[in-house]
């Protein structure tokens, strides 16, 4: 019964696939933009030296990206920290 | 001289090695000499799609590495006058061809045979590049989904940087009735997003599995729907203009009565 109720008024509501094509369109615009490799390289080496500071990190696997949700970039940084560094740990003794 | 057609998606699962089967048979119907390709090393399926896993014995990679001669690695398809595969290794890894390779195996093969169709791995890395160094045309197949289309949207981008202008498109696995319920994108969406020329429109099928289970190709069978738009597909790829087929063919019974009665 729930279900045929959910059925019928589902009917009024728009289609999924309005959906589908708008995220795509949005996914698109950040896929084109195509931030060049050279400018991501850079500022993962800066990322580098600033964390390097604070943390011991695992270089080869720290991974940035852009990604795109409701209308906005987000720069996300994945970094694998291995160890806080020791000289810091004092410091926040 | 024959040409050189790449098949490729991105995305996997979105049908590229049934496509590739499938216009291969379907040339070789109209009497074309076909080779085709099976360019995803490592993961070879071509040749099960094709019923063909048995007659193996020398694969790209022997040919790449000079193990054996070109013609003693072609399978020749005993169903399909003029239809030919060259299998992919099994075990071997992408790494195992170089692009500079396939171009020259792409070369030799082209001047034995009108079409090399090569069909591509999932991905954008090396398999890809080899599989797209020695073609001349390429078709992107994709699904009416979001992720589908994007991938094809980033391998429109790298074949035309790789100079392989103009792709055509290929929508796999479309379900009229959800576009009609306003649940799936419909052909029009998914060419303004890519802004591709399409080259067909295959409906979701299942005899597609049927076939596939026994190895056989749909485009034979003339009363699937996709065999009916694989064999159109074939005809545009020969340069004939063949109009999209009515999706729904008799559509429900309330579109059916309204047609009856003069409504539809």
């Amino acid at each position: 019964m729930l279900e045929f109720l959910t059925r019928l008024f589902q009917r009024h509501s728009p289609g999924s696939k309005d959906v589908a094509r708008e995220r795509l369109r949005l996914v698109l615009v950040h896929d084109r933009a195509n931030v060049s490799p050279e400018l991501l390289s850079m500022l993962k080496d800066d990322l580098i030296r600033t964390v390097s500071k604070y943390f011991e990190i695992d270089e080869k696997s720290l991974e940035i990206t852009l990604d795109t949700s409701d209308n906005m970039v987000a720069l996300v940084a994945s970094i694998p920290v291995q160890c806080v560094k020791r000289s810091v740990k004092m410091a926040s003794v | 001289m024959g040409e050189v057609i790449v098949i490729t998606s991105g995305k996997g699962g979105v049908g590229k090695t049934t496509a590739t089967a499938n216009i291969g048979a379907g040339l070789a119907l109209r009497g074309y000499k076909v080779a085709l390709v099976d360019a995803d090393i490592g993961l070879r399926n071509l040749d099960v799609v094709l019923g063909l896993e048995n007659r193996i014995v020398y694969d790209l990679v022997d040919v790449a590495h000079g193990h054996c001669r070109l013609k003693q690695a072609l399978i020749k398809d005993k169903r399909f006058e003029g239809l030919h595969l060259l299998p992919a290794a099994q075990t071997k890894d992408k790494t195992a061809v170089k692009p500079e390779q396939m171009k020259e195996i792409c070369l030799q093969l082209k001047e034995e045979f009108d079409y090399v169709i090569i069909d591509c791995p999932a991905g954008i890395e090396q398999g890809f590049r080899n599989a797209i160094a020695g073609a001349e045309k390429a078709i992107v197949v994709t699904t009416p989904e979001v992720s589908a289309v994007r991938d094809a949207d980033r391998v429109i981008g790298l074949l035309e940087a790789a100079d392989l202008r103009e792709p055509k498109l290929v929508i796999n696995r479309l379900r009229p009735k959800m576009v009609r319920q306003g649940d799936m994108m419909n052909i029009d969406d998914i060419i303004d997003i890519l802004a591709v020329d399409l080259l067909g429109v295959i409906p979701e099928d299942e005899q597609i599995i049927v076939t596939t289970n026994r190895g056989e190709a749909v485009v034979l069978d003339d009363r699937s729907r996709s065999g009916e738009a694989f064999r159109n597909v074939t005809r545009r790829i020969m340069g004939e203009p063949v109009p999209l087929m009515e999706l729904e063919r008799n559509g429900n019974l309330f579109t059916r009565l309204r047609k009856i009665i003069g409504l539809g």
